[in-house]
């Protein structure tokens, strides 16, 4: 960790999230729409080997935004892939991104125990 | 004012003059607390502290707001729930599981429809037929609606951080009541009504109701005007429920071009609930809306003799999340009623 990462994190992290406005704003899609097709961006992104290249510049610049989602679930199933074949596309994606899920549904819950939500 | 002793009477091809006009004589609302910070916020009869009510669910507090305008308009015009015949009661909500619920609470046989925010206006409609032919005495109308009932049902999760465009317009958390009675005595009185048209222009936004529904309100107005002979200068107020900014700007135009503005004369309710600086986008909307503005602003200038006939026309758009999801659009109505005033029927 340096100070360049932290400028990158903020640019690259930033740029990502301008695009996604712009997305919204323009073609007047709705989230889901911007949800679904960032994590398809960066799973294709991933797949291609463009994305790492991000990662290592900008660390959670890349991998907190959605298409950082879309690029875990791949390297989780190539990770698996090499050990188990095409077993892995089963089984990697979820293992790959179980941190994230694990800590939205834990997290989730809590907040939900403490603050009430009405829904 | 005339009232006529005739058979219920029909104005030209969608109209309906009540021979008996029957006459408002009770009124309340029960707003939350952002539209109590509103510019009619003194006019209200009750500003709640929040929005929960301490209650369970939003959905429970937004029965408890219906029930309490319901108990407030009987009060205030000195009845109890078994002088009532009927309650006619409109939401947003599915099933109108806040009209059925209240309607239980308040053991009043009820009546729920559904046009939106129209509800209020084809609640007055429906109440003055109902006392006009002599079918029921006195008669409920109430209307409610809650911003986060309406959010979680039809757009997002309140606690899901959506941004929400412009065009977007505001829920008004709260209810509106007013009760109608037979004929006799002073007081506002509902003298005519004309029934919308369905009318689907195609739209998909479910943030831009405004746009949405202003054909709708062209097509009511117009249809009651040229069906009564009258003229948007012969009202003094011709009040709308929540076109918003847009919605409004979209009514000038229209009304212009049809040869009949109504610019001079017309009030949006959802324009006037809102101060620009609360950050509601496009104004107040839902069933509570015209309902609340209605019973706490109109009402007593009509009963007060500061204005002598007003024409309130509330527009809904008839929104189905089902329907958008598979690719339809957002079709709208609009139901009219005239009220000419006269003294207050308390005075």
């Amino acid at each position: 960790m340096n100070l360049a990462m932290i400028i990158w994190a903020f640019v690259v992290g930033g740029a990502l999230c301008a695009v996604a406005q712009l997305v919204v704003d323009i073609f007047k899609l709705n989230p889901g729409y911007v949800m679904v097709g960032f994590v398809v961006l960066g799973a294709v992104l991933s797949g291609l080997g463009l994305y790492q290249g991000l990662v290592s510049l900008s660390g959670a610049g890349a991998t907190v935004p959605l298409t950082g989602f879309g690029h875990t679930l791949v390297q989780g199933m190539l990770e698996d892939m090499a050990t188990k074949g095409w077993l892995g596309v089963f089984t990697g994606g979820l293992k790959g991104t179980s941190v994230g899920l694990s800590a939205a549904i834990l997290f989730g819950y809590i907040s939900a125990v403490i603050f009430t939500p009405h829904g | 004012m005339q009232v006529v002793e005739q058979a219920p009477e029909r104005l030209g091809r969608y109209t309906v003059r009540f021979r008996t006009a029957p006459r408002l004589l009770g009124r309340a609302s029960v707003v939350g607390p952002m539209e109590g910070k509103g510019p009619l916020g003194q006019l209200f009869d009750r500003v709640t502290d929040d929005d929960i009510l301490g209650q369970k669910s939003w959905e429970q507090a937004e029965t408890a707001y219906m029930v309490d305008a319901g108990r407030l308009a009987l009060e205030n015009a000195g009845l109890e729930p078994k002088d009532i015949d009927l309650f006619v009661a409109g939401d947003l909500l599915n099933q109108m599981v806040t009209s059925n619920v209240a309607a239980g609470r308040l053991g009043i046989p009820l009546f729920g429809i559904y046009s939106a925010c129209a509800s209020f206006t084809q609640g007055l409609f429906m109440a003055a037929a109902m006392v006009d032919g002599g079918y029921a005495r006195h008669v409920l109308v109430a209307t409610a609606s809650h911003h986060k009932t309406a959010e979680r049902q039809y757009r997002y999760p309140n606690e899901f951080a959506h941004q929400r465009p412009p065009t977007a317009t505001w829920t008004v958390t709260g209810a509106g009541a007013v009760i109608v009675g037979p004929g006799d005595g002073d007081g506002p009185r509902i003298t005519s009504g004309t029934i919308g048209r369905v009318l689907d222009l195609g739209i998909k936004d479910p943030y831009d109701m405004g746009s949405a529904m202003a054909p709708a309100a062209v097509d009511t107005i117009t249809r009651l005007l040229s069906d009564t002979g009258t003229a948007p200068e012969d009202y003094d107020v011709i009040l709308t429920g929540d076109l918003g900014e847009l919605g409004s700007k979209l009514l000038y135009e229209l009304t212009a071009q049809s040869g009949l503005p109504v610019s001079q004369q017309h009030k949006d309710a959802g324009v006037m609930i809102y101060a620009p600086e609360q950050d509601a986008h496009a104004g107040g909307s839902g069933a509570a809306c015209v309902a609340v503005v209605f019973a706490s602003w109109l009402v007593p200038q009509l009963a007060a003799g500061q204005v002598q006939r007003v024409m309130v026309a509330a527009t809904g758009a008839l929104h189905s999340p089902t329907l958008i999801q598979q690719g339809g659009s957002i079709p709208s109505v609009c139901h009219a009623v005239t009220i000419e005033g006269g003294q207050d029927a308390r005075a």
